[in-house]
């Protein structure tokens, strides 16, 4: 645990915590209140808004692919809308023929366009690239108080650390509004909340947080921690405050052991290739559900009989 | 490239490519029919859970197939795993949501995120793999029909073919099932088993479809041709056959576009025309499209126009608004200055006569549905016989002077 692992693993580990803790608050909501799969919609949509903005601009520079995909979950939304008024059909069909479409589009566009020069295919958009996230220019420990050092950590660290500190602020700041839009929609609407409107804020919110995360860590990450931490904090207890910290639990504690499985586990098996970190991160996650979920003291419907 | 897409339409390019081409069309027919049940049950997502929860599966099933001593690349035993991990991922999303508290659609979710996430794990174990390096498993994720082996293609065919026989023989249950489940189990039938003989049935499309369309899209083949389908019929029968019949046409189209040239994955170019075909129908369907319904709305509003244009007439008012003024210049009831033609007042005076006697009518008559369908736009002779309408007329009294004029 030295200077190897500073220089190859704590950078990575911690942008996989950032993005893992980012995605799972908004998704405590999301879950509460049934709309798990937007964060699910979201990570598929972001795709072709990378592609045609990387088409736009040339480059895989950080604003562009955040406006781009950010243009595209605005598309997305506006479509589904569209389809939803127009044709009057039931929003989850509608999301389903939205963001499969964009999804398709976005892969042939990229199958389409020369991208060998930069790092964007489909399998980086699932998967992420969280293994080559180093940070060369650290030799130890002492480069966390080096200056010449920090000004060389992977660009997608500060962007992430400031996606997840932009998100628990909100999600502090709003924190009586989205538990009273979240559990009662309609004494929120009596007492004059904006329910629309806090609803919108926490879809824009979750996108956000899978942009940035999806950039860094790839679409499976972001899919895996919006639900899984979220549902197995739900059945570990039925306090909100105490569901939020369960998950954010889970959450580090997945990206954690799941980098560290992908990367050394091979190693205690006596093999020496690394596994992909993103797959056994979102692995790891939805094995502490399957635990949450046979053992976790709330795991039932409130007022169900045991054993029913 | 133009060439080779009419070679390919017209199954020309070769014995594997038309065979592709067919059993995408059967696959695509089977998805879009089995899918409306799916959507009529409201289960559509389930069956996105179903086929990420399929690489596990082929991963599995690869590494089973090495160690075994082949090159594992056979079709048949690599869709076998699939269909066994997909039906674990499908057994843990009904376990989660009948048995703990979590809704449905975060079972999906936390389903399809965990079992992919581990499917991609393994795919990184096989890329280590010494026959590992050229077993295209990434193929599964997007479809790809490029290279594809004559037995595989015979594979894919007869399980499109199959599929289609088996959603034909049980359209009668899972109609029935999915339009009124209450009604479906007081007549005797197990609703339980349909909606699992259900699932199964979308299990095996997804299964074939693994190697054209690839697991992250099969979805959209499930769930956009029903949808597509909505727009031109409101008969359950209809629905079933003409969304099959929409994703035999993706099917195929995509197929063949996609082998007309590279770099045209199969199961985005199948997606994209299923797109496009809900996209003409969204626009162009007759009763529900939306320029069926700006043309009612057009429709509507010229009537409302028309109306107000002669009673404003009959009153002997100026027509100041503009569309209404083009409207009846148009019909000649009007001259460009604004003055009333003769066939123009004989129609303001007919309005007029049409409005006196509705408000009779509605005065007297005691049936509400029929003095009730007043909305200013009906002529009163489309709801009244000529007796009655002889009656309010013999209560308004003899014809009087029309002003202006």
């Amino acid at each position: 645990m030295g200077a190897e692992f500073v220089q190859l693993s704590l950078t990575p580990m911690l942008i996989g915590v950032l993005a893992a803790i980012a995605c799972a608050l908004p998704g405590n909501f999301l879950i509460l209140r049934r709309q798990a799969l937007i964060g699910d919609a979201i990570a598929h949509v972001v795709l072709p808004g990378i592609v045609v903005a990387f088409l736009i601009t040339g480059t895989v520079a950080a604003l562009p692919m955040l406006l781009g995909a950010a243009g595209a979950a605005l598309v997305a939304v506006v479509l589904i809308e569209a389809i939803r008024r127009l044709g009057r059909i039931e929003p989850g069909a509608a999301m389903g023929v939205v963001f499969t479409t964009l999804f398709a589009g976005g892969v042939l566009i990229l199958e389409r366009t020369d991208t060998s020069t930069v790092h964007l295919d489909v399998e980086h958009a699932l998967m992420g690239n969280l293994e080559s996230l180093v940070w060369f220019a650290a030799d130890g420990w002492g480069s966390l108080i080096d200056p010449a050092a920090l000004a060389a950590l992977p660009e997608e660290l500060p962007r992430m650390a400031a996606v997840c500190l932009l998100v628990a602020a909100l999600t502090a700041l709003f924190w009586r509004w989205l538990k009273i839009a979240t559990f009662d929609e309609g004494f929120a609407e009596a007492l004059g909340l904006p329910v629309r409107a806090i609803g919108l804020g926490l879809v824009i919110v979750a996108a956000i947080a899978a942009v940035a995360a999806f950039d860094a860590v790839g679409s499976i990450i972001v899919i895996a921690m919006f639900i899984c931490p979220p549902a197995a904090a739900r059945l570990m207890t039925s306090r909100l405050g105490a569901q939020i910290a369960w998950s954010v639990g889970f959450a580090v504690l997945s990206a954690v052991l799941g980098y560290v499985l992908a990367g050394y586990g091979p190693l205690w098996l006596g093999q020496s290739n690394a596994l992909s970190a993103a797959g056994m991160i979102a692995t790891v996650s939805g094995a502490l559900l399957g635990l949450a979920a046979l053992f976790g003291p709330h795991r039932r419907r409130e007022g169900a009989v045991a054993g029913a | 490239m133009l060439d080779g897409l009419g070679e390919a339409l017209l199954l020309r390019a070769g014995y594997n490519a038309a065979l592709v081409g067919i059993g995408a069309a059967l696959l695509g027919f089977a998805a879009g029919a089995a899918g409306t049940f799916l959507f009529l049950r409201k289960r559509a997502l389930v069956s996105d859970a179903l086929a990420h929860a399929t690489l596990p599966g082929v991963g599995v099933a690869f590494i089973l197939l090495v160690a075994a001593g082949g090159d594992g690349r056979s079709l048949t035993g690599l869709m076998l795993g699939a269909a066994v991990s997909a039906a674990l991922g499908l057994w843990v999303v009904e376990w989660l949501a009948r048995r703990t508290r979590l809704t449905e659609d975060a079972a999906i979710g936390a389903v399809l995120s965990a079992f992919f996430g581990f499917g991609v794990v393994l795919l990184t174990h096989i890329q280590t793999l010494q026959a590992g390096r050229q077993a295209g498993l990434e193929s599964f994720l997007l479809g790809a029909t490029a290279g594809m082996l004559r037995q595989d293609a015979i594979v894919i065919a007869a399980g499109g073919a199959l599929a289609v026989l088996a959603t034909w023989l049980l359209r009668r249950p899972m109609t029935l099932v999915a339009f009124d489940p209450g009604y479906a189990a007081s007549s005797g039938l197990d609703v339980r088993r349909i909606d699992l003989a259900m699932m199964a049935l979308v299990m095996a499309i997804t299964v074939i479809g693994l190697k054209i369309v690839g697991l992250i899209l099969i979805v959209a083949l499930l769930i956009i041709p029903p949808v597509t389908a909505r727009f031109w019929t409101d008969r359950s029968g209809a629905v079933i056959w003409i969304a099959g019949g929409l994703g035999a046409v993706a099917g195929y189209l995509g197929a063949t576009i996609s082998a007309s040239a590279p770099a045209l994955p199969t199961g985005p170019i199948i997606v994209l025309v299923a797109a496009a075909l809900f996209a003409l129908s969204l626009i162009f369907a007759p009763a529900r499209g939306v320029a069926a319904a700006l043309l009612r709305h057009r429709r509507f509003q010229a009537r409302v126009h028309r109306r107000q244009g002669l009673l404003a007439i009959g009153h002997g008012e100026t027509i100041l608004e503009p569309f209404t003024l083009r409207l009846l210049t148009a019909e000649g009831l009007v001259r460009p200055d604004g003055v009333a033609t003769e066939a123009g007042r004989a129609q303001a005076a007919r309005i007029a006569r049409d409005e006196r006697r509705w408000a009779v009518a509605r005065e007297i008559h005691q049936d509400a549905a029929l003095s009730g369908r007043y909305d200013g736009l009906t002529p009163i002779d489309a709801v009244f016989t000529a007796d009655e309408i002889a009656e309010f007329d013999r209560r308004i009294g003899p014809p009087v002077a029309l002003g202006g004029a």
